[in-house]
């Protein structure tokens, strides 16, 4: 058999799964004394090039309570065609198509290599992808081209039936309606007045039969879905280059003092009402642009007074931003309705100050939206990331799916308590639904808007079983994720994990449970955990809870992590930093906690590093990934020869492949991520050398360089401990605390 | 005048008309009325220069019947004066007048000459006024009448003829006495013998003057008078003299006498006839009948001679009393003569004719300027010229116990941005400088004329409130020896009574000088209005009209910015920025809270625009093309424009093009309450209130930003204009509604008011404030504008056809010595965004006598502030009240002036006050209008409509809306310019065979008459019989021969003259369409119970006599 690790990497690739233990404790007792609970990173949409769809729909299990999807697990009765539901027992006839089925003429969801499955379902009208711009027109005229360029191209990687719409704000929202000849028409809503879907309904004419005021025109033959605000974008796609090509900055005067006066929060909240009017439970994406802040109306989150910045972490503790909850709610009750859809929200905020994503988080949050957050749209961090939204895989589909629900199945003696990720709650109640919630709880189904082949998220398990009631030996539990989601092709598909786990007594295997043990996947999903509290409670009490309940190297890391310590960044930049830690996979998200660290020097070829301090020399090039950031490093000699101008002699071409080679590697790392991370190339003394400073583990600092004596390494200018202090300090803690 | 009045006295006397023809033909034979009036204009004219003393002038002939017999007998002393004129004038002004009117008594009665020589010598002194008188009695006696006047003025004697003499006497001596007298006297006599009286008038006159009139009078006018008159053709040499006017104002005496002694004694028939003819005839003629046609004709003849100071006295007591005799004759004849009645056109024409040649100077105190549709030039002298301000009375009463005592309304109808004909040139404009205007410090009234320099011209005195105050340096000029200022003639403020000054920051709001102000259109697109062609034609009009904006003469092109919007339950909002290609649409469908969608590009400059706008007015009616949208709504439109006008910083105007009721959800939703069931009920009253308040407080909201709003309403069916036109009323603002409007049809009529609404010189963001002397304070505002405090007029807009009446109340006591002034100032934002400030002065006498009221006020004026102040009236209470009111208002005018000026005569007598004698036909006309008595076709909505027109007319409008012009077509002199005299407005003066013009400013028909001749019928509809006349036709064919030229220019002249173009109608006699065009035969009795004029005239003197009783 093949090692833990393999069997860990295997499956992880198979299904998209990873589990904190691979081997589960038989009863609640031990699984709660063993303090990380069973629990699994999911990737619904794993990338499996190789998995053919398949062209039926699953079979379900009779009961109504179960309906588990026939899957490798259950047992089969192939004479009498019958199967037995591995989760219920329930026996369960063949359908008629299924007749020929036997031994040797097994369905291919029968098979153990598709323990992950995926179908298509046939019926149902394809629906077009929706896209709906909602520009923010309160910028910089240089910021404005860029993003109207940037939405220009956009509209070239749409495919051509996939209905487009645009909103635009500033003080007033204005809602284009597109194809109109000759004048250009758009509805116009004041910033301040929050409307209701009905009233939106009402004011934009949608109750009326298609073709009463889009009326004139031998235009009658369109399909019925697309109407006047969402039009199919090989129609309209010259209308539309136009009129974004002609959008002016938001002409109303700022005096000075003053922020402009920016809708966002009706804006959103039209952009919602618009798609829940037209195309309820139907795949859209709301695409949002936004210069700075929401300055009035529901939604605002700073003042249009320049004297009063926008709230602070520090304000936030001395219960001193006052917009915030206001905006928050309004902002949550939109996630709400755009999920209940199925439509994702996605922000992208290019400011230098913030512009609010504290309180809108939710709503890329909760749809699964992106987040994207850079200095102005007139970069490349922008203008590649948001190129990248439109990636295709190699079939030429996008990478991006839409309204997709997870339903979890699970054993008998495990219950699901929760998942953490980007997804909202279906409220669905069922036999395996445990009582105790962690993350959304409480259902074992969620929406979840938008997904793409990292969105990943973390569900918690409880094992119920009691301890007087011991499991057979060899017994197996088993989880079946059922991810039915739109295809970006417009099909719905489905697909089916099922995964089971042997059942071991914690007390006479606890070897083997402890050798099943995945320290990634349980690191992250502490994290996520750890986040998520961060989120929803005060930040020193998720500390004292993580160091009381975990104690591991990378916890060190995460403590000092943006994720959890907001000291040095906006709320904006820790909800950034945290959207994205929660829907990205183990990987990434290992990354994000504890950077890699490559060292380039003439002593060898390029190797990892301890992220310490010790590691930044004079004669190396370090880079740093944390996901977030790309960063470059040059020593202190290098840097001076690199000054000197020696890469650009002849002789010392081999220094030139040493400069070179770290800004290789950064460009394949840069390519491949989304977001796109910041690049930074620095060097020692740079300002931007902050970035690396603040990440090693300052084993060196003013308070013990001299002490330690030794030559190499950089000091940090840091009060905070070194991870040597740290581990000291635990052990003690260990020792002394045996809870 | 006399003219005037000859002819009415005529026509009134109709049957007299005989007599006139008569008695003028005989007696005045060549002489006669216009020959001789004229002069006496010229001599009017005269009058009032050497007028200064004029107020009293005038005032005399008021009291004289005054007034018109007064001002003819003025004009007729005039031209007497022309010799009289002068010295009359110096012996005192007042007393000349009724010298004056006496004059023309005595003109008449000596003949022109005689009296005139006479009047010389009143002039000179006021027995010799009296002398006038007695030579009027004289001149009508003979010679020798001279002489007894002259004995009269001594004394008593003058009683009788005392009477007329001291009229006259009045002048010299104690003119108001006699003059009070006169003036009862007068005016009763005068009104008929005001003309035909002139002679009577002064006739009556000098009863006054007797004052003792009343005594006196009657035993002047009874014995001498009266027997005079009648008795001995006499009457007939004073009309010999008037001719015309005797024979006319006799024949108002006497009318007047007969009618109502005829409805009053319709029982009694005595009573009727007598009082009027009675009046002279009467007591002279046993037979009343005699009277009555011989009054008429008397008048004609009589009156000349002495007949027509018989006359006029008698008829001055003939009012009185005389009637009732003749009422026995009359009673045999019954049915009033509807020709002996006072007749509105022959006024009309007497005051062209006497009035309408010679230039009316403005530069004395308390004139009453020629009527309002008397063609006349004005020469401004220090006061405002009558195209700005008319005033019910030009002689106030000094206290205010005699104006209440008259009830003669004391109004200022004042037109301040009227258009002045080309040869009266615009206004100065003045800069004082960074400093601003001069003003008073206490009072802050505007330097103007009336100031008086002192200490050598270094401070003024207020001729308000008598503050001095410094002259600024900059300002002070040294005074030359009689005390003006030796620029005087240099500087417009000095010596003009209208002028402009360029307003300073200080009078701007926000102290910020004002942006140029915009036009906003905003065009309903609903179903109906797309349906009946509305939109295509406001946007194809406004392709050509944009190029029209009002501008400076100096600019190349208006500064008046322009921006659309389009509504049915959402607004569209255009942007067209001229660096567009195409315009864009903004819709605003959240119309509960409105707001403007956008900035830049919404308002803009035509001429930088041009293309982008002829892009979008293609459009519009292409887009809207297919619309099934039904609902409108009202509110947000009007607050789009004032929200886009606020966003911008300036004043405005909003053209709303607007089809039905708004019944869609938003503010100011409304619903249909069209209920007939509650006309004529208590609860009428509702009907003209608006039903929400919210466009009350809406207009409020334009007022204070400076945004006028036009309306143009274009319904099928209900769409409350109560409630709607409350926004357009309050913000200086116009309704314009054009019911089931077809654009075939009615598209040149909406255009040509489109075209004039948009061309029109106006004022934005204006604030009118009226300074008084004290003494008298302004009350009370009528007119379309908002007031925040009880002194301040806003307006929004004031456009050239505004006009804004002021009502006046005493708060403490006149001086005759300095009369009273005014002072109108306009503040406002001119087209190209200037600030300025007009002002209006305007000075008018005051008088401690009745009769001086009585014989100078503007019965125009009167009718047009009554009809505004019950239109007002109906909001509160039932319109049977208003109109009860009314009634007994009128009646106490009368009855004062019977109890304190005429002479003493018959309580069946009904005697009126010449300047007022047209007061019962037009206060008729009042009474029985669309608002205050509806007929039962009559929707809700119509009258509303007019009720909030007539609150903002001027006299000209409102005279001619009550009183339509009739113009008899079918004699038309095709060669001459000359319009045909009209006719008077009753069914029973068509012909069968003729073709008849009606016009009431608003509504314009042609009448033809069933047995139209046939080339008349050719000549003018190209159609060889009666039957093929097309009725619906709204323009008269085109045809090559000089008749139809003619009418058509004639038509075109009327509605040239109009604020609002008519659309013709063709009315075939005995077709359906023959209701609703007599509805504006106002003299005859109409289908929804509105009295006749002879009816209402016995009417009215019934409740005279219970009043006196």
């Amino acid at each position: 058999m093949a090692t833990f690790q393999e069997f860990i990497q295997q499956n992880e690739d198979r299904d998209g799964v990873r589990f904190s233990w691979n081997v589960w404790p038989s009863s609640r007792l031990e699984a709660t004394r063993m303090v990380v609970p069973v629990a699994v990173l999911f990737t619904p949409l794993k990338e499996r090039p190789d998995l053919p769809p398949i062209q039926y729909e699953p079979v379900l299990c009779s009961r109504a309570t179960c309906r588990a999807v026939l899957n490798p697990l259950c047992q089969v009765d192939y004479r009498a065609k019958l199967w037995a539901c591995n989760f219920c027992y329930q026996r369960n006839q063949f359908p008629p198509t299924y007749a020929g089925i036997s031994e040797m003429n097994q369905p291919a969801e029968l098979l153990p290599q598709f323990s992950t499955i995926e179908y298509v379902v046939q019926r149902g009208p394809q629906m077009p992808l929706i896209f709906l711009y909602v520009v923010d027109t309160c910028m910089e005229d240089d910021d404005l081209q860029a993003l109207k360029e940037s939405l220009q191209m956009s509209l070239s990687l749409l495919p051509p039936t996939a209905l487009v719409g645009l909103i635009t704000f500033g003080r007033m929202i204005q809602v284009h309606e597109l194809g109109c000849e000759g004048i250009s028409k758009s509805y116009v809503f004041r910033g301040t007045k929050d409307l209701s879907a009905k009233q939106l309904q009402d004011m934009l004419g949608l109750t009326k039969p298609a073709g009463t005021q889009a009326g004139r025109g031998p235009q009658v033959p369109q399909a019925p879905p697309s109407n006047r605000f969402l039009q199919p974008v090989q129609r309209i796609d010259m209308n539309l280059t136009d009129l974004l090509g002609e959008l002016q900055r938001d002409p109303w005067p700022v005096t000075q003092g003053k922020r402009p006066l920016r809708s966002l929060g009706v804006a959103l909240s039209i952009a919602v009402g618009l798609l829940e009017c037209t195309f309820p439970n139907t795949g859209a994406r709301i695409m949002t642009f936004i210069g700075g802040p929401a300055t009035q109306g529901p939604g605002m989150v700073v003042g249009d007074e320049l004297k009063s910045p926008i709230r602070s972490w520090h304000d936030i503790e001395k219960d001193n931003a006052k917009f915030m909850k206001k905006a928050t709610k309004h902002y949550e009750a939109l996630a709400n309705r755009a999920s209940a859809n199925g439509h994702i929200i996605d922000i992208y905020a290019c400011a230098l100050d913030q512009t609010g994503l504290l309180e809108m988080k939710c709503c890329a949050n909760h749809t699964g939206g992106y987040m994207v957050m850079a200095d102005s749209f007139n970069t490349s961090l922008f203008k590649q990331t948001f190129q990248r939204v439109f990636n295709k895989d190699v079939q030429g589909s996008f990478k991006m799916a839409f309204a997709g629900t997870l339903e979890i199945k699970t054993s008998r003696e495990l219950k699901v308590s929760g998942a953490i990720g980007p997804c909202v709650s279906l409220n669905a109640k069922g036999p395996c639904v445990s009582e105790n919630e962690i993350g959304t709880g409480g259902t074992c189904q969620w929406k979840i808007c938008g997904l793409d082949q990292n969105s990943t998220l973390a569900l918690y398990f409880e094992v119920v079983n009691q301890h007087n009631a011991p499991i057979p030996q060899g017994g197996r539990g088993a989880v079946q994720f059922v991810t039915q989601y739109q295809h970006s092709s417009g099909q719905r598909r489905i697909r089916v994990t099922t995964i089971a786990r042997n059942w071991a007594d914690a007390q006479t295997q606890i070897q083997s449970i402890a050798a099943s043990f995945d320290q990634e996947a349980s690191a992250i999903l502490m994290a996520r955990l750890a986040v998520y509290r961060a989120e929803t409670e005060e930040g020193p009490d998720v500390l004292r809870w993580l160091d009381r309940q975990l104690i591991r190297l990378f916890m060190f890391h995460l403590r000092r992590s943006p994720f959890l310590q907001v000291f040095n960044n906006s709320p904006d930049e820790s909800s950034y930093y945290r959207h994205h830690f929660m829907r990205q996979d183990l990987t990434q998200s290992l990354i994000m906690i504890q950077p890699i660290l490559y060292a380039y020097s003439f002593n060898g070829p390029p190797e990892p590093v301890l992220l310490d301090s010790s590691s930044i020399l004079p004669d190396r090039i370090l880079l740093m990934d944390t996901f977030f950031q790309i960063l470059i490093y040059h020593g202190e000699t290098v840097a001076q020869w690199r000054k000197a101008g020696y890469q650009e002699m002849p002789e010392y071409e081999n220094f030139r492949h040493l400069l070179q080679a770290p800004v290789d590697d950064a460009q394949e790392i840069l390519h491949s991520r989304f977001p796109m991370p910041r690049y930074i190339d620095t060097e020692h003394g740079g300002s931007q050398a902050r970035f690396l400073l603040s990440k090693v583990n300052p084993s060196q600092t003013h308070n013990n360089m001299y002490a330690w004596g030794q030559e190499s390494g950089a000091p940090i200018l840091t009060d905070d401990v070194s991870l040597q202090v740290f581990m000291d300090h635990l052990k003690k803690l260990a020792v002394s605390s045996a809870a | 005048m006399n003219l005037n009045q000859q002819p009415h006295m005529a026509s009134p006397y109709a049957p007299p008309q005989p007599g006139y023809q008569m008695y003028p033909q005989p007696g005045y034979g060549a002489p006669h009325p216009t020959q001789q009036y004229a002069p006496y204009n010229g001599h009017t004219s005269l009058y009032q220069q050497g007028a200064p003393p004029a107020g009293q002038g005038r005032a005399p002939p008021v009291s004289g019947a005054p007034p018109v017999s007064a001002s003819d007998s003025y004009s007729q002393y005039a031209q007497g004066n022309v010799q009289n004129g002068p010295p009359s004038v110096p012996s005192q002004p007042q007393r000349p007048p009724v010298s004056q009117s006496y004059a023309p008594a005595t003109v008449h009665p000596g003949t022109q000459p005689t009296y005139h020589q006479p009047y010389e010598a009143p002039t000179t002194s006021v027995q010799q006024i009296t002398g006038h008188m007695a030579g009027m009695h004289i001149g009508g006696p003979a010679p020798n009448l001279p002489p007894s006047s002259m004995s009269m003025t001594p004394g008593p004697p003058p009683s009788m003829y005392g009477a007329p003499p001291t009229s006259q006497p009045s002048f010299p001596g104690a003119p108001t006495p006699p003059q009070s007298a006169f003036a009862g006297v007068t005016p009763a006599a005068p009104p008929v013998s005001q003309q035909s009286f002139p002679t009577g008038a002064p006739m009556s006159q000098p009863h006054y003057s007797s004052v003792p009139t009343s005594s006196s009078q009657p035993s002047m006018g009874g014995p001498v008078l009266q027997q005079p008159p009648f008795g001995a053709v006499p009457p007939a040499s004073a009309q010999s003299q008037f001719p015309g006017m005797q024979g006319p104002p006799f024949a108002n005496q006497s009318m007047s006498a007969p009618p109502a002694s005829q409805p009053n004694h319709t029982g009694a028939g005595m009573p009727p006839g007598p009082p009027i003819g009675g009046v002279q005839g009467p007591p002279p003629q046993p037979g009343l009948q005699g009277f009555h046609p011989q009054q008429n004709g008397a008048f004609g003849q009589m009156r000349p001679p002495q007949s027509g100071y018989a006359a006029p006295y008698p008829g001055q007591q003939n009012f009185g009393i005389q009637p009732p005799p003749p009422a026995a004759a009359p009673p045999a004849q019954k049915r009033l003569d509807p020709d002996s009645i006072p007749s509105p056109i022959q006024v009309i024409e007497d005051d062209k004719a006497n009035k309408g040649s010679e230039p009316f100077i403005t530069g004395v105190r308390g004139q009453v300027p020629p009527l309002v549709t008397t063609t006349f030039q004005v020469k401004d002298q220090g006061n405002a010229s009558p195209r700005f301000i008319r005033c019910t009375a030009y002689n106030m009463p000094c206290t205010s116990d005699m104006a209440k005592q008259s009830q003669v309304p004391l109004a200022a109808i004042i037109k301040p941005l009227a258009t002045l004909p080309p040869d009266e040139g615009p206004l100065h404009l003045v800069d004082h400088g960074e400093g601003g205007p001069i003003r008073c410090n206490r009072c802050k009234a505007y330097m103007c004329p009336y100031m008086q320099f002192i200490e050598g011209g270094r401070r003024f005195q207020c001729s308000f409130c008598s503050c001095v105050t410094d002259v600024p340096p900059h300002y002070f000029q040294h005074l030359d020896h009689t005390g003006r200022r030796v620029d005087c003639y240099e500087r417009p403020e000095l010596h003009l009574g209208s002028y402009e000054f360029l307003a300073t920051v200080d009078y701007c709001k926000n102290n910020k000088l004002p942006q140029p102000p915009a036009f906003i259109f905003l065009i309903d697109v609903s179903y109906n209005a797309v349906k009946s062609g509305l939109v295509a034609v406001v946007c194809e009009e406004l392709k050509t009209l944009l190029d029209h904006l009002p501008r400076e003469s100096v600019d190349e092109e208006s500064r008046i910015r322009v921006g659309f919007v389009t509504y049915n339950k959402v607004l569209h909002f255009y942007n067209v920025k001229s660096s567009l290609a195409q315009p864009q649409m903004m819709v605003v469908s959240d119309v509960s809270e409105m707001f403007v969608p956008l900035l830049d590009g919404f308002l803009v400059s035509v001429g930088e625009s041009r293309v982008v706008i002829n892009s979008l007015l293609d459009q519009i009616p292409e887009i809207f093309a297919d619309t099934r949208e039904t609902e409108t709504v009202f509110g947000p439109v009007v607050q789009a424009g004032l929200e886009a006008l606020k966003a911008a910083d300036c004043a405005g105007k909003l053209f709303i093009f607007h089809s039905s009721l708004p019944i869609a959800e938003a503010p100011g939703k409304l619903k249909n309450r069209e209920d007939k069931k509650l006309v004529g009920t208590d609860k009428e009253k509702s009907l003209f209130q608006p039903q929400v308040s919210f466009y009350g407080n809406l207009a409020k909201e334009c007022v204070a930003q400076g945004c006028c709003v036009d309306i143009f309403l274009f319904p099928n069916q209900f769409v409350d204009v109560t409630t709607l036109s409350v926004v357009a009323c309050s913000t200086g603002g116009s309704v314009y509604k054009y019911s089931h409007f077809q654009a075939q049809t009615d598209r040149d009529r909406f255009l040509n008011d489109l075209r004039r609404d948009v061309q029109k010189p106006m004022g934005f963001d204006a604030v009118m404030r009226v300074r008084t002397s004290t003494g008298i304070r302004a009350t009370d505002f009528f007119g379309s504008f908002y007031m925040s405090n009880t002194t301040d007029v806003e307006l929004a807009g004031l456009d050239s056809d505004k006009t804004v009446t002021v009502e006046f109340r005493h708060d403490d006591k006149l001086s005759e010595d300095t009369g009273a002034f005014m002072q109108c100032a306009v503040l406002y934002t001119s087209c190209s965004g200037q600030r300025r400030l007009r002002v209006h002065n305007l000075s008018v006498s005051c008088c401690t006598q009745l009769a001086d009221l009585y014989r100078n006020c503007e019965t125009d004026a009167v009718i047009s502030y009554f009809a505004k102040h019950a239109y007002r009236t109906v909001l509160s209470s039932p319109t049977k009240n208003v109109r009860d009111v009314l009634v007994n208002q009128c009646a106490q005018i009368l009855a004062c002036y019977r109890k304190n000026c005429a002479s003493p005569s018959s309580a069946g007598q009904l005697i009126l006050p010449e300047c007022m004698k047209l007061l019962p036909v037009y206060l008729n006309c009042v009474l029985k209008s669309d608002v205050l008595q509806p007929s039962a076709e009559l929707s809700l909505d119509d009258r509303a409509y007019l009720r909030q027109l007539v609150s903002c007319m001027d006299v000209a409008e409102s005279h001619v809306f009550f009183y339509p012009r009739l113009l008899p077509l079918q004699k038309l002199d095709v060669e001459g310019d000359a319009l045909p005299v009209a006719m008077r407005d009753s069914e029973e003066r068509l012909s069968r065979a003729g073709l008849y013009l009606l016009e009431n400013g608003l509504n314009l028909f042609l009448w033809v008459g069933s047995a139209i001749p046939q080339d008349l019928l050719h000549n003018v509809f190209g159609t060889a019989s009666f039957s093929q006349i097309d009725p619906n036709m709204t323009s008269l064919p085109v045809l090559d021969n000089p008749f139809s030229k003619r009418i058509r220019e004639i038509i075109e002249s009327i509605r040239a003259q109009r604020s609002r173009y008519m659309k013709l109608m063709v009315v075939k006699q005995d077709d359906r369409l023959e209701i609703l065009f007599k509805r504006f035969l106002v003299e005859d009795k109409n289908s929804s119970g509105g009295a006749s004029y002879v009816d209402f005239l016995c009417h009215m003197h019934k409740e005279i006599r219970q009043l006196l009783s």
